[in-house]
């Protein structure tokens, strides 16, 4: 994006700028990264370049990116949240349990499980930048209750660890329509929750980019002390990205709940973690200040294409945490090297 | 023409300590008070009252002849006051143009379409930096890569900008070499010719001393002096900076440390 030609060009500026300008790009790494990953397992899975193939690693992409992207933002914030991934199985289990008891149309489900899911994010956003503790410690803290929670209230209310079928409810339909659906395109099945996450990145790279909230984030996460000084408000802006987990979390549970009309209490436990790989091969760094939204959807396909690659490879899938773990050093070391070459002085 | 901002008699206490003790100070527009001190001569006390961080237990403390208690920084902001101190409040990984107005950002459209005014930022940025003569290589890059001279310059930008009428520098050259303290010094002197007037905390009298209009020698929390350009030498400043006759003391304890030891080439560089 360039802000008109510029009349007078520095002579300072070498030629190659706009080379350069790419490699700071946080994303660059991870789009190479994902080329790689595409390119080996075209070579090593026969099937994998088949249409039905593709949408299959679109929808595992989406499922992960929908919540690498506040993920993201809130990495690119300074923070952590390890309560993301049980927080979405919360949500599911709150929905799906308050219209089963209530008889109600599941649509008072959905409103009462967004506002207990972003009571959960506020909660987080607000013992974070009230006692100032680590938000690792606050988020890992609500990561082992809300677990707690999510078994304790699910066998307490359906004797099971998983909730009742609400399939047969009033209103389930047309939540499964905005939170489920899927059309058909030819042979290619593509789910409704690859258009959320792009509908969120593409939100998150606005806010990030264009907005006062973006310039805080990055402001809050690269310097807090130094935004603090010329007046961001720095604790309002951590607390809405907490929100902002919540949001996806909640938008994550309804998936889960509308896809499978069951909800088992124990999922979403480590999954916290595919999303922050997701946010750094992304470009974001763990460190705060730095990172995109567009990153964290690249790191999210990724991990889509590994996981699916490896079973369309035929090969054993218990290998497949190996090469996550493997691809998350590649890409933060190679994150580290290209930025450190970009931002050299020349 | 009253002062911008006169202290007379300011005093602070914490707890038991007494940080500042008597100290009488005037900043008028267009002109440099440079405070002097060593370190824990009450340099940082000085700036926090001015700066609306902390309050004056004793003493006033006059914007424009009118006697006031600062409550916060918002509130010395407000009445002009903008302090850039030694960390200068930029994020190192933002490029320049963000940092600039981060906080104050200008924006287009409303409610939901409420965008920055990118644009407008960039050209702000760059046409300010060039009219306090800093020429930019890249608005775009990160401010952590300008030398350290330079984003002292943003700083001192920024808070012009943004209608400081006083600015206060806290130790504006405590880091920097030779070449760039000079660079810094000269926009200290284009914030002073564009008529705002500048408190400049320092402890080195060269410095001082090539800019400053008037100069308040702090020393132990009190005023060990206070004079006018014109009525004090350079070397006199560097004197009673230095604390007169402990510096001769010094020097003389020096050399015969050198005699006995023999070993002429131990000299640091030590202002």
């Amino acid at each position: 994006m360039t802000a008109g030609a510029p009349a007078a060009r520095d002579e300072r500026l070498l030629p190659v700028s706009s080379l350069k300008r790419l490699l700071t790009r946080p994303e660059l790494g991870a789009v190479v990264g994902a080329a790689a990953v595409f390119v080996f397992f075209s070579f090593a899975a026969d099937s994998f370049l088949r249409a039905s193939s593709l949408s299959t690693v679109l929808y595992s992409a989406s499922t992960i990116g929908i919540m690498a992207v506040p993920v993201a933002l809130l990495m690119i914030g300074g923070e952590f949240d390890l309560s993301a991934g049980v927080m979405v199985t919360s949500s599911a289990l709150i929905s799906s349990m308050f219209s089963y008891q209530m008889t109600a149309n599941v649509w008072v489900g959905v409103g009462v499980s967004l506002l207990a899911t972003l009571a959960f994010g506020l909660f987080n956003g607000f013992m974070l930048t009230r006692t100032k503790l680590p938000s690792f410690i606050i988020t890992l803290g609500t990561f082992l209750m809300l677990t707690g929670l999510n078994l304790g209230f699910t066998k307490l209310i359906s004797g099971t660890v998983s909730t009742k079928a609400i399939g047969d409810m009033e209103g389930f339909p047309s939540a499964r329509a905005l939170f489920a659906s899927q059309w058909t395109v030819g042979s290619v099945t593509l789910k409704v929750t690859i258009l959320w996450w792009l509908a969120l990145v593409a939100l998150a790279t606005w806010i990030l980019l264009r907005t006062r909230a973006g310039n805080w984030i990055f402001a809050v996460g690269g310097g807090a002390d130094a935004a603090r000084a010329v007046g961001v408000p720095v604790v309002k802006t951590r607390i809405g990205l907490y929100a902002g987990v919540a949001l996806c979390a909640w938008i994550s549970g309804q998936h889960i709940l509308f896809s499978y009309d069951v909800v088992q209490s124990g999922e979403g436990v480590g999954n916290e973690f595919l999303y922050i790989i997701a946010a750094v091969i992304g470009g974001c760094l763990m460190t705060g200040g730095y990172g995109s939204a567009i990153g964290s959807a690249v790191g999210a396909f990724i991990f889509g294409m590994t996981s699916n690659g490896i079973v369309y490879a035929q090969w054993n899938p218990d290998w497949f945490k190996f090469f996550l773990g493997a691809m998350l050093l590649l890409a933060t070391l190679l994150n580290a090297w290209v930025r450190k070459r970009a931002e050299a002085t020349a | 023409m009253t002062a911008l901002i006169e202290l007379d008699g300011v005093s602070k206490h914490y707890g038991h300590i007494k940080a500042l003790e008597g100290v009488s100070l005037e900043v008028s527009a267009g002109e440099i008070t440079c405070v002097l001190g060593d370190n824990g001569a009450g340099k940082s006390t000085l700036i926090k009252i001015i700066a609306g961080l902390h309050r004056h237990d004793a003493g006033t403390f006059r914007i424009e002849g009118e006697e006031t208690e600062l409550a916060n920084p918002r509130a010395a902001l407000d009445r002009g006051i903008a302090t850039v101190y030694q960390d200068l409040a930029v994020v190192p990984l933002m490029p320049v143009w963000r940092n600039f107005f981060l906080g104050s950002e200008p924006t287009l459209g409303r409610g939901p379409f409420r965008r920055l005014d990118v644009a407008r930022m960039r050209d702000t940025t760059r046409s300010e930096l060039l009219r306090m003569g800093i020429d930019l290589r890249d608005v775009d890059q990160p401010i952590g890569t300008l030398s350290g001279g330079e984003r002292q310059c943003v700083a001192i930008a920024r808070a012009v900008y943004f209608g400081a009428r006083v600015l206060v520098l806290d130790e504006p050259t405590a880091a920097l070499g030779v070449k760039q303290s000079g660079v810094v010094l000269k926009y200290v002197a284009a914030a002073r010719d564009a008529g705002l007037g500048v408190v400049l905390i320092t402890h080195n009298p060269h410095h001082a001393h090539l800019v400053g209009d008037r100069f308040v020698l702090l020393k132990r929390g009190a005023m060990a002096g206070s004079h006018t350009r014109d009525s004090i030498t350079l070397d006199e400043l560097t004197r009673q900076m230095a604390g007169g006759s402990e510096l001769e003391e010094l020097s003389h304890e020096l050399a015969r440390v050198a005699e006995s030891d023999e070993r002429p080439d131990r000299d640091r560089d030590g202002h």
